[in-house]
């Protein structure tokens, strides 16, 4: 049985506060109103002098109406920009977790031998599904009501000035919308409640009549999950850039979010091994999440570069924007990540003894988890803040308080049930597991 | 010199992992095991080394990227830079992503072939080679210890029936 320490829950909680400190400083220090942003754009003409003159020459025409417009345009993408980092950082923890649950839900379909021993530490981590979507619902309630403008397709006001956003209103549109992410999000918690549930039952009595219900279960979950999942990637994401589209783009999102997730397995296993709770997980098991990390990287990599190269050589307009708004505004992150996203883990992990070693797969680890929020917040923010973005304490704060509130319920959550799924048909098998 | 060699046969994989155990312990040289399909653990239990293959074929796959590189940049950059289809190219970064497919095959392409030739030529496997079979039932369902005699044949025949051997010879091997 293992006990929530008092050190990480303290850890937890400042981070929290810590995070939410952040978070109400990025609300306010937004700017109020256009002339606020007027300032700040002359202070940083002042600053880029040089450059400023050379525009302002080519614009010789250009009239006070022009400058307004600009301003305009600026305070909307910096009003977006604390909601921006807020939703980032709630939507990629949100996934995670979810991730974890899918991992959790492949393992029992398809019995997998070598998991079992895991199997509780992912049932944990994966209680964050319930709270995180709540907050994460509320979010996308407060966007598409009008507290924001991360959905521009959710302001009437466009849709009657664009004709595609208005020839697209069949699927969004705000009522359908939320119906949608209630259907997705209950879906997912149902199942998280149902197999811990199953789970539990199983562990006091015995009876593999349980085991039984987690198996269909679990390969009705991943049906369901993967045409809501799909939809979800379409809903939250993507249409953040209505005019743009993209058919594997659920599965993008999934590689992105299910490799994080079982990053995240990994430290924890190897986080509550080192403190010795659990005692049955060897090199092996670590070896196996490590291949994961591994092969799920390529995977993440392989439809990164399917979705851009297929856009980028046909060049259609209307696709190809898309592309070259990230390359022009967001370079470095644009190709950063696929630093930290593929080539690190893939000289790191390719060697079968590096996989056993705790602080190779920690430090492969930290850049999958790094890049790949780099990854959402490359799909989200130029949509949302086009080129008035920037990573720093709102961003930061908010991917604080929501990893502070995943630790905390993840690991309370650890703590309410014994580590090893004791009765699991599978799970001497497990703790034998051996490669 | 005596060249001399036991050949025990066994009819069961986990007998002869005990026997190859046994034998190591008692410090009988074991000069081959022939088995009919593969055994698990056995190499660790003769004491082998770890195959170094893999890096052969990560050092293949450099090479295979390297040459693909190379290919696409001096055809299609240097020797000639035609425009097709409005493709840039003015550098090689410029129309990178259009070459990637191929860099990647020439990569898998080098890795894997090389390093299939690395292996037949280490285990000097090529047609027409002659079968280097010391007895057909290995083929099928016997498994076969030689080990190189260097104490009595008598107390040595006695050795390795105790292992479990359903059959035990002394061979004079030919050189």
């Amino acid at each position: 049985m293992y006990t929530f320490s008092k050190n990480l829950k303290t850890f937890a909680i400042v981070l929290m506060v810590l995070g939410l400190v952040g978070i109400a400083y990025g609300f306010f220090s937004a700017p109020k109103d256009i002339a606020e942003v007027k300032q700040i754009l002359t202070e940083q003409a002042h600053h880029d002098g040089g450059e400023h003159h050379v525009t302002a020459a080519d614009h010789s025409v250009a009239d006070s109406a022009d400058h307004d417009h600009h301003a305009e345009h600026v305070y909307g993408q910096l009003k977006n920009k604390p909601w921006t980092a807020l939703y980032v950082g709630c939507i990629f923890v949100m996934l995670v977790s979810v991730g974890i649950l899918v991992f959790y839900a492949i393992n029992n379909a398809a019995s997998a031998g070598w998991s079992p021993v895991l199997f509780r530490v992912m049932e944990g981590l994966s209680a964050y599904v319930l709270p995180g979507s709540i907050i994460f619902f509320v979010i996308l309630v407060v966007s598409v009501m009008g507290g924001n403008h991360l959905f521009i397709w959710a302001d009437p006001a466009v849709v009657e000035a664009d004709h595609l956003i208005a020839g697209k209103s069949g699927y969004l549109n705000v009522p359908f919308f939320l119906i949608r992410a209630v259907i997705y999000l209950a879906g997912w918690n149902f199942y998280r409640m149902y197999a811990r549930k199953q789970s539990l039952a199983l562990d006091a009595s015995g009876d593999l009549t349980y085991y039984k219900k987690i198996f269909k279960a679990s390969a009705a979950f991943l049906v369901f999950f993967i045409v809501t999942e799909s939809m979800a990637s379409w809903d939250w994401i993507m249409s953040i850039d209505t005019h743009w589209y993209s058919t594997l783009f659920g599965w993008y999102v999934f590689a992105s979010f299910f490799v994080t997730a079982i990053t995240v397995i990994a430290f924890v296993t190897l986080y509550l091994k080192n403190k010795g709770y659990l005692e049955y997980v060897n090199t092996s098991h670590i070896h196996d999440l490590a291949k994961f990390m591994f092969g799920l990287s390529i995977f993440w990599t392989y439809l990164w570069f399917s979705q851009f190269m297929l856009q980028w050589y046909s060049n259609i307009p209307e696709e190809v924007t898309y592309f070259i708004f990230r390359i022009q505004e967001y370079n470095l992150p644009f190709f950063g990540m696929l630093v930290l996203n593929f080539l690190l883990p893939l000289l790191l992990l390719i060697n079968t003894d590096f996989k056993r070693l705790t602080w190779i797969v920690v430090m492969a680890g930290t850049c999958i988890i790094a890049g790949h929020y780099i990854d959402f917040f490359m799909m989200i923010a130029p949509g949302t803040v086009g080129g008035s973005w920037f990573i720093g304490v709102p961003e930061i704060a908010s991917l604080m308080f929501f990893i502070g509130l995943f630790i905390y319920v993840g690991f309370s959550a650890i703590a309410k049930a014994p580590l090893l799924a004791k009765n699991n048909p599978l799970i001497e098998e497990s703790k034998h597991f051996h490669y | 010199m005596s060249n001399k060699v036991i050949h025990a046969l066994y009819n069961d994989d986990d007998v002869l992992l005990h026997a190859v155990k046994e034998t190591r312990d008692a410090h009988h040289h074991i000069e081959e095991v022939y088995t009919p399909f593969p055994v698990h653990g056995l190499d660790k239990a003769m004491g082998l080394k770890p195959t170094r293959l893999a890096i052969c074929a990560f050092i293949y796959g450099l090479i295979g990227l390297s040459f693909g590189t190379f290919m696409m940049y001096y055809i299609m950059i240097v020797d000639w830079p035609q425009d097709i289809g409005g493709k840039p190219s003015f550098s090689f970064i410029q129309n990178m992503p259009s070459f990637v497919p191929i860099m990647f095959e020439m990569t898998v392409l080098f890795a894997a072939h090389l390093m299939v030739l690395t292996f037949f030529m280490r285990s000097k496997l090529w047609p027409f080679k002659k079968a280097e079979n010391p007895d057909v039932r290995t083929t099928d369902d016997h498994f076969l210890m030689e080990v190189a005699l260097n104490t009595d044949e008598e107390s040595a025949i006695e050795f390795f029936k105790n292992t479990g051997a359903v059959e035990v010879k002394v061979i004079e091997k030919q050189l």
